[in-house]
């Protein structure tokens, strides 16, 4: 079942240069207890599209069409006061930098206890108790003590637990997770990858994971969805695709992670597109190695290559 | 055996930190006793998690931070305590690479000033003889000719990338220090740099002291392996014992954290709790806080090396 499905959103940023849209006709769904992973290089618009989600965007952007399901309801028909709801409650964020999206002011346990007061109704003893249970079941050591701990006596994946506890607090149904082990160790990576797993084992929770690591993908999610210059070019189930990878970028990708010795990397030509340059046709095509004529003028519609595997590139057509 | 180029010492560092008027002074231990060989030719890997002292250990060979104890040896010499000559000749033959091309270069010298500087300051050449060097240097790093003439801001992370490496080799140095130089970048551009950095030890021989949290990048590009864990070398091999005999309980968690794109290791290591601070260091051996190995003795007494080979030894108690 979907929980929360992405149907042909569009949108841009108004800059001093014009209009200059970031995502094109974007669509991915999330099902229920699953992990989706939606990949790209930075500047792609995998996090513009993780917060159109939420509907927190920069003041500049601008969503000219598309809509998002959420159980049933358009997110981009809400009120502001219904969203208002659904943020933290049914849909929490976990940022990439768990360094600064924490208030240095107040306590773990003041900033856990807000969220629950405001999106649970508890107050008092009872949500002492419930912010207790949501940091030991992130694992954090001596829990009743490090609530009055502030961010700073932290570690970074510390950090990065209590802030997963938050949203575990108010038993959200969809977790974003915006690049959430970035700014952390490898081993401490591992630690916060494992408990995630855990949490969507346990509790059901579905996951959006944004991340540019494809490994970190291979081992977690388990459904694909790569970004390229503001469009999904290609989709599927994680085994799928790491067995038949249609997608030259998608390719070119794999092929770019350091792995048998000797060989000679096989790298991308060229840099990611600015947002101000207008592609036509496919917009993977001025650095893709099997470029031919019809990727210059048109956009590739999604070919199905594979069960529930849709990928958009013209080699498809070829080769039926 | 290889002739040896640096040899480190039971090299010591500390820093004082100020804890404000009544938090008195600490001391931040940084490194512990590093003993050291690199040899002629070679790419030696320093692989740890933020924090172990690897950029430190960095620091100190280039003379940008003193040790209190130890000491380095460049070419037989004492790089403490060099005379005058000496000491400009060190300065050329040794260069670094620093982590973020953002900030290692000054936004307001165009790239050809920036190259042509430390040919101005080190050697006598005459102007026109400097510009054959600067675009020598600069087409081996794959720069083109016309963007001598731009400003750092007209790059991308890639292309800066590449201006601090050819700064760094315009001096045609003997030995190069390169700190972390792709984590910053994308990864279909941390192909190219990795490719880049591959082809210059190949073709000028050079030695590259290589700073990395990144162990697939190690495993392509390094001869030998070096790990680090708060400010001590804990394992020493060539990247095939490192990879595929690791000795020290932390090399195996290190190796096991990293995500493997072919699915995830059913008996993945997980390492409980996060580095200790250096300014409180555990007694006995420094890993016992997280080690799942742990015994009675390791928690009083400091390991000392065990050799497996003539060139892989790590420190651990469960090998003698």
């Amino acid at each position: 079942m979907k929980v929360l499905e992405v149907r042909n959103l569009n949108l841009g940023f108004k800059t001093e240069d014009g209009f200059c849209q970031a995502l094109f006709d974007v669509n991915f769904s999330l099902e229920t207890g699953k992990m989706l992973a939606l990949v790209g290089e930075s500047g792609c618009g995998k996090t513009i599209s993780a917060m159109s989600i939420l509907r927190l965007l920069p003041k500049n952007a601008k969503i000219i069409g598309g809509e998002i399901i959420y159980k049933n309801q358009n997110l981009f028909e809400l009120s502001e006061k219904e969203m208002h709801k659904i943020r933290g409650a049914e849909i929490a964020l976990i940022p990439q930098d768990p360094m600064t999206s924490l208030n240095p002011l107040y306590t773990i346990g003041n900033q856990l206890l807000e969220v629950i007061e405001i999106h649970q109704n508890l107050k008092g003893a009872e949500a002492e108790k419930k912010a207790l249970e949501a940091l030991e079941m992130v694992q954090i050591p001596c829990a009743k003590e490090r609530l009055k701990s502030y961010p700073h006596e932290f570690s970074g994946g510390m950090k990065q637990r209590a802030i997963i506890a938050m949203a575990l607090a108010c038993k959200a149904q969809v977790l974003i997770a915006d690049e959430p082990t970035t700014a952390l160790d490898v081993t401490i990576q591992a630690q916060i990858m494992k408990l995630l797993e855990d949490i969507k084992n346990n509790t059901g929770t579905s996951i959006l994971l944004i991340t540019h690591d494809l490994a970190l993908v291979g081992e977690n999610a388990d459904d694909i969805a790569v970004m390229y210059a503001g469009r999904i070019v290609e989709s599927a189930p994680a085994g799928e695709f790491f067995q038949n990878t249609n997608h030259p970028y998608s390719l070119a990708l794999l092929n770019s992670i350091p792995s048998r010795r000797g060989e000679k990397l096989k790298t991308i030509q060229g840099q990611p597109p600015n947002i101000r340059e207008n592609i036509l046709g496919c917009r993977f095509h001025p650095r893709c190695g099997s470029c031919f004529e019809p990727c210059k003028n048109e956009i590739p519609s999604y070919f199905t290559v594979g069960e529930n595997h849709q990928s958009a590139c013209f080699l498809n057509s070829v080769n039926n | 055996m290889d002739e040896s180029l640096v040899k480190i010492n039971d090299l010591y560092v500390q820093y004082k930190s100020d804890n404000g008027v009544f938090g008195g002074t600490r001391t931040i231990y940084a490194l512990n006793g590093v003993n050291l060989e690199i040899n002629k030719g070679e790419i030696l890997a320093l692989a740890g998690e933020s924090g172990c002292g690897k950029s430190t250990l960095a620091k100190t060979l280039i003379r940008l931070e003193k040790p209190c104890k130890g000491g380095i040896l460049y070419n037989g010499k004492d790089v403490f305590n060099l005379d005058k000559e000496d000491l400009r000749k060190f300065r050329q033959k040794v260069q670094m690479i620093f982590q973020n091309p953002y900030a290692s270069l000054d936004p307001k010298v165009k790239i050809y000033d920036t190259l042509a500087e430390p040919l101005k300051i080190n050697t006598k050449l005459a102007d026109s003889e400097i510009e054959k060097i600067v675009f020598d240097t600069a087409c081996k790093c794959g720069l083109d000719k016309d963007c001598l003439k731009l400003y750092p801001h007209e790059f991308s992370g890639g292309q800066r990338q590449r201006i601090a490496i050819a700064r760094a080799l315009v001096l045609n140095p003997e030995f190069v220090l390169a700190d972390e130089p792709v984590s910053a970048l994308d990864v279909s551009i941390q192909a190219q740099i990795i490719n880049l950095l591959k082809d210059l030890k190949e073709n000028y021989n050079l030695t590259f002291l290589l700073i990395t949290h990144d162990m697939s990048v190690i495993k392509y590009l390094a001869d030998r392996v070096a790990v680090m864990y708060l400010g001590e070398i804990v394992e020493v091999g060539t990247v095939e014992e490192i990879f595929t005999n690791p000795k020290h309980p932390y090399t195996k968690a290190l190796l096991s954290a990293v995500p493997e794109i072919n699915g995830k290791d059913k008996n993945k290591i997980f390492l409980q709790g996060d580095l200790p601070s250096p300014s409180n260091l555990p007694d006995g051996c420094k890993f016992h806080t997280r080690c799942p190995d742990v015994m009675q003795k390791c928690k009083e007494n400091a390991p000392y090396d065990v050799n497996f080979s003539e060139t892989h030894c790590a420190k651990c108690f469960l090998y003698n």
